[in-house]
């Protein structure tokens, strides 16, 4: 069964026909040509095909495409703006926070999305009062940021230089 | 994957009425177990009845100091909730003990509630497996069962419920609100999901075509003193190996009312009621926290390669109750 359905994609108005079977991954990648969010596990583990959905850090990979016709997608190109990167991707280049890359494109769209989550105040598995107010303190300590971000899997294991480059971003 | 077709629904009564028109249709909320399970090849709806943008995304206070979170609300923004936090902080707890931040900000209330267990023997279409086939047998009995049933199991399955969010309700005395072909029901959280008898392939009461449209959480004051501990084999991002939601109510010293439940040693979520009622009127103290884990662990049965999750959970039953009062008394 076949689906018309539009995204609005870094930007970009893309309308486009999808077999209801198609997952947003799959309809960036192969029918758009948007190549940025990669496909690691295709099961949600390891968040190598993060996005920012209607800005929120998600995965794609478990979501069908039809499911999100109308919504906007914003991939770790998209971050980009009049060819200047975005604080967090700086900071992955300066903090040499990748080894292959491949997971990359996840991890910075993941912690742009965890430090709106962060701003807004939502608390985690680590924090220690749920009442206190969350997101003030511009240096989160390191354990905050680990747990944030354990949707996020490197085989490389670049996690030190990754944590590096997030502590750089909130503490700028 | 099989073909689908797929539909928006509108409103419940819409949703219910295409639910009506095939009998392998299935709701979609977040999809992050459904869409999963349709890849694995464990479902194979004709008919995805997408119920994640109906208007049930809020949480409304309720006259009698509850609240009632609407069963499209995102894991996430619930465990955000700051009246979550404060009047019932075990739920906040679970639901950020849970999966990723990613995930949590697909995965809905309802579909938490009915997402299906992690037996890798269920997830794995090759292998017999009385819940997915039923009348096939059990792999897992005899097979890898590190992390399955101690509790509740029976010889046709010993799969456990995978959700965090559903121990922290059940400690909150959660009320799921349903609406069918027949209409609107009440269930309480302890009686939506089943143990598994002779048909594993029922996770839940609910009845072909009913939808969850919303969980109550009731007024309870002393839920403010709840918290949910979760033992699992890495530090984050992944399943329990035994976890215990816990609320207390200490009055001049002693216990006046305790909810406990228990999460990874059984088919559905488990309420402690045994230890429960070993512990109201007491004074709070390790060696009778001790005594109510034994007694409610009391009939545990260990498979091949579950034996640890005995002493595993008594002791996480004790260290949680202990969190809730000794410490903060």
């Amino acid at each position: 069964m076949e689906a018309d359905i539009t995204l609005v994609v870094d930007g970009e108005r893309r309308s486009l026909t999808v077999d209801t079977r198609t997952s947003l991954l799959d309809a960036l990648r192969d029918h758009l040509g948007v190549t940025s969010p990669k496909k690691g596990c295709d099961h949600g583990q390891c968040g190598a095909c993060t996005v920012l959905l209607d800005g929120r850090r998600a995965t794609t990979c478990l979501t069908f495409a039809v499911a999100q016709d109308g919504a906007e997608v914003i991939t770790a190109v998209g971050l980009v703006t009049d060819g200047e990167l975005h604080p967090v991707q700086e900071a992955f280049c300066e903090n040499d926070a990748f080894q292959c890359g491949f997971c990359t494109p996840g991890q910075v769209c993941s912690v742009v999305g965890m430090l709106d989550e962060l701003r807004a105040g939502h608390p985690s598995h680590v924090t220690a009062d749920l009442t206190a107010e969350i997101g003030t303190d511009p240096a989160i300590e390191d354990d905050e940021i680990r747990e944030r971000m354990s949707g996020n899997l490197c085989r490389c294991g670049a996690y030190g230089n990754i944590l590096a480059a997030v502590r750089q971003v909130t503490s700028s | 994957m099989r073909p689908f077709d797929y539909r928006r629904a509108g409103d419940v009564d819409e949703a219910i009425a295409l639910m009506g028109t095939s009998p392998t249709a299935r709701y979609l909320g977040g999809g992050t177990n459904l869409v999963d399970h349709m890849r694995l090849g464990l479902e194979t709806p004709d008919l995805l009845v997408d119920v994640s943008r109906l208007p049930l995304a809020d949480i409304e206070d309720l006259p009698d100091g509850g609240l009632r979170i609407g069963a499209a609300v995102r894991n996430s923004d619930l465990a955000a909730d700051r009246r979550v936090r404060e009047r019932y902080p075990a739920l906040s707890r679970a639901l950020l003990a849970g999966a990723s931040g990613q995930l949590r900000n697909l995965a809905t209330t309802g579909g938490n509630l009915l997402q299906r267990t992690r037996c890798p023997y269920f997830q794995d279409v090759t292998t017999p497996c009385n819940k997915r086939e039923p009348g096939s047998g059990c792999s897992a009995i005899e097979g890898h069962s590190r992390n399955h049933a101690i509790l509740g199991a029976s010889d046709a399955c010993v799969a456990v419920h995978p959700s965090d969010m559903a121990v922290g309700l059940l400690a909150l005395d959660a009320v799921v609100r349903v609406h069918g072909p027949g209409g609107e029901r009440t269930i309480t959280i302890d009686d939506l999901h089943r143990l598994p008898g002779e048909h594993p392939e029922r996770d839940t009461v609910l009845e072909p075509g009913e939808l969850i449209t919303a969980v109550d959480l009731p007024p309870t004051p002393f839920a403010r003193r709840s918290t949910y501990r979760k033992v699992r084999e890495r530090a984050s991002f992944a399943f329990a190996l035994v976890s215990v939601a816990a609320a207390v109510d200490l009055h001049e010293g002693r216990i006046a009312d305790v909810r406990i439940a228990c999460g990874g040693i059984a088919h559905k979520p488990w309420r402690a009621r045994r230890a429960e009622e070993m512990l109201v009127s007491e004074v709070p103290d390790e060696a009778l926290f001790e005594r109510a884990a034994r007694a409610e662990l009391d009939e545990a049965r260990a498979l091949r390669d579950n034996g640890f999750k005995i002493p595993l959970l008594r002791h996480t039953m004790v260290a949680t109750l202990r969190d809730l009062t000794l410490e903060t008394s």
